[in-house]
């Protein structure tokens, strides 16, 4: 083709949509509008209620709530809960990760089904399975009560109970993107002459990093937000064993709902927190999350 | 380093991966081991590494018993297939990461191994791409990376796993003349696994024609080229036609032909299965000892042209290659007549055990039905 013909190609815009899979417009309008209205009726409306309600006596009332000493010492009980479950799972998880990708065994496919267990498993369930090992007329019970140990009704409980409906975040998160990324780079570091740790330290948690703190995240989440399961083992001890979502609980049946959407709005925050940090995650590193999952 | 490989076996389940290996590797040769999927170079190469346990057997480097190493110990050089660089190091920290890894009280300091990992960039003339990460390199970057990264740990061996498999046909003929020329410089031992008998033959100083978890031949490129000790090794180093002959006591016969075009080299009388691939092949005219035969389809490529025969005496089709240096030459036109008879070939009795029916896919394309029928 000569020039002056090139010159004369009608200009043709750089972005088009595709009219043979796009929607009109009424129909995008629709499924658009649905879409907000449904977060906005079942998620945003609840939420402002939470703030709406907890401010609703005012700033002095909202922080006077939260420095109750009650309300104080759930939500330390929740941090300490969650200090613990999370790096416990994070190490059980990685190894689970680790085992179930990287090698292959008798029963590996028993053990996944283990580990969603306590997806599949009612919280409820999880606390009372507790209860019988650890509680008075329990399996465990009289053995840890005659070495001063106190399980149930106790924090260990609350901590056990927690590790073990979080058990699937951190695993869950990093088997597919371990089992996608092989084992070549494991070998290749071996043949280079690396040890073991230093293979894990230096190729392997690199390339699981990302996937690996968003595993955390979620964890960390759910540890907070737990309800079933703490409350079965608590045993509801006002400011010794209530976490946060208890105390909402008791603040609630006692009428105080000042203070009871106060602690849940700091709950709610804990929430925004997390999901703000993996949105941030998946906006900063969304190019090697995409990456090294698409390997 | 000398490598001496005795009686090595591998068991995966029920699948014999090795039967009992016996190799020796020459310190400083290059060495191709050559075969179909599922004949075992892979797992023979990486027992080699120690990246996968033996059953049985001894490997050697030199006077060290290998076996008893462990992978880090071995100090192999391994270049992966996929190449497993690692996806979150720059190319210079992918290269360093050997010496890095080393103890502390071998270890060079960080200026030092700075130096030499400039230095084995500048060997693979990757010059200036430091910085990059793996994903943004190309495919043929990528493998001289990986080669670099096993070179800097002065391996004992270079270990190759198909090398060039996952590159385009290009860079591959490229990245061969390269290899061949850095094996020459640096002079290291060096095993390669490849299913690509053009890619051996090139490439090698030896081939290893493995088959089965079994050894077929070992030579250098020539003898097994042109003195094939197997259906086997001749099927997969080219595409022949298998013809059917018949020993008798004043040498061997073609079928249909109505004297011998062999002696009987010692062969007891029957029949017998002659080998010949299609450029072993010369059209004659009054020879008693050729076979008759109507030209089915002829093409000429460049210097050469390919016809397909049709052998009168079993309605066998043939495919030939005869040079036509000249325009002047006479062409060959379909149904015209021909009589053939093969320069090079080899002679396998048909009771062998079966060794041919791997390979009998690749070469389906290339030769008849009918020829492959008496092979089995």
């Amino acid at each position: 083709m000569d020039e002056p013909a090139d010159m004369q190609t009608p200009f043709v815009p750089l972005v088009q949509t595709n009219a043979a899979i796009g929607e009109p417009r009424a129909v995008r309008l629709l499924l658009i509008g649905t879409t907000v209205l449904f977060l906005g009726v079942f998620l945003l409306l609840p939420l402002a209620a939470v703030f709406a309600q907890a401010l609703s006596g005012g700033v002095r009332a909202y922080f006077a709530a939260l420095a109750d000493p009650d309300a104080w010492s759930s939500i330390k009980l929740t941090l300490l809960t969650a200090a613990m479950a999370v790096p416990l799972n994070t190490a059980f998880g990685v190894a689970a990760a680790w085992a179930i990708a990287k090698f292959r065994f008798r029963g590996k496919e028993l053990l996944i089904t283990l580990i969603d267990l306590p997806f599949s498993v009612s919280p409820v369930i999880a606390g009372l399975v507790y209860i019988l090992i650890f509680g008075a007329r329990g399996w465990l019970g009289p053995w840890a009560s005659a070495h001063g140990l106190r399980i149930i009704f106790a924090a260990p409980g609350i901590v056990l109970a927690t590790v073990f409906v979080t058990f699937p975040f951190v695993a869950r998160q990093l088997i597919p993107l371990m089992q996608a990324q092989g084992t070549d780079e494991e070998y290749a570091a071996l043949t280079l002459g690396a040890r073991g740790w230093s293979t894990f330290w230096h190729v392997t948690l690199p390339n699981i990093r990302w996937g690996l703190l968003y595993g955390v995240l979620l964890c960390n989440a759910r540890a907070m937000g737990e309800f079933g399961a703490v409350s079965v083992v608590s045993g509801h001890i006002r400011g010794q064993t209530n976490t946060m979502p208890l105390q909402v609980e008791i603040l609630y049946n006692d009428y105080q709902f000042v203070a009871a959407f106060a602690v849940a709005s700091l709950l709610a925050l804990l929430a925004f927190v997390t999901l703000g940090l993996k949105s941030l995650l998946e906006w900063r590193h969304g190019n090697e999350l995409a990456a090294v999952r698409g390997h | 380093m000398q490598i001496t490989i005795r009686g090595v076996t591998k068991q995966f389940g029920n699948f014999a991966a090795l039967r009992g290996i016996d190799l020796n590797i020459a310190s400083g040769e290059l060495l191709a081991l050559l075969g179909p999927s599922g004949s075992g170079k892979t797992t023979l190469l990486r027992a080699i590494a120690g990246l996968e346990p033996i059953d049985g057997g001894s490997i050697r480097f030199g006077d060290t018993d290998a076996t008893r190493l462990s992978v880090q110990e071995r100090r192999v050089g391994f270049v992966f297939q996929h190449y497993a660089l690692f996806r979150h190091m720059t190319v210079l920290d992918n290269i360093s990461f050997g010496l890095r890894m080393r103890p502390r009280a071998q270890r060079p300091a960080a200026a030092e191994i700075r130096r030499r990992s400039l230095e084995l960039l500048n060997l693979v003339q990757l010059n200036g791409l430091e910085g990059r990460y793996p994903n943004q390199l190309s495919g043929g970057q990528r493998q001289r990376v990986a080669l670099a990264r096993a070179l800097a740990i002065e391996p004992r061996v270079l270990l190759l796993d198909e090398p060039f498999g996952a590159l385009d046909a290009k860079v591959r003929k490229d990245l061969r003349r390269w290899l061949r020329q850095l094996h020459r410089d640096t002079g290291y031992t060096t095993v390669f696994v490849t299913h690509d008998q053009e890619e051996a033959l090139e490439l090698a100083d030896r081939i290893v024609v493995m088959n089965r978890g079994s050894i077929e031949q070992v030579g250098s490129t020539d003898q097994v080229y042109d003195a094939p000790r197997s259906p086997f090794v001749f099927d997969f180093l080219g595409s022949p036609n298998v013809l059917p002959g018949e020993v008798r006591d004043d040498g061997v016969y073609l079928l249909g032909a109505a004297a011998p075009f062999e002696a009987p080299n010692g062969l007891a009388p029957g029949p017998v299965d002659v080998y010949a691939r299609p450029s072993d092949f010369r059209v004659v005219e009054d020879d008693p000892a050729a076979i008759a035969g109507r030209v089915l389809e002829a093409q000429r490529t460049g210097t050469l042209v390919r016809l397909t025969v049709l052998l009168a005496a079993n309605g066998q089709s043939v495919e030939i290659e005869i040079p036509h240096p000249d325009p002047e030459m006479r062409v060959w036109l379909p149904s015209d007549r021909i009589r053939l008879r093969p320069a090079h070939f080899s002679l396998y009795r048909e009771s062998r055990p079966a060794p041919a029916r791997i390979v009998e896919d690749r070469s389906a394309a290339h030769s008849a039905p009918g020829s492959r029928v008496r092979g089995q």
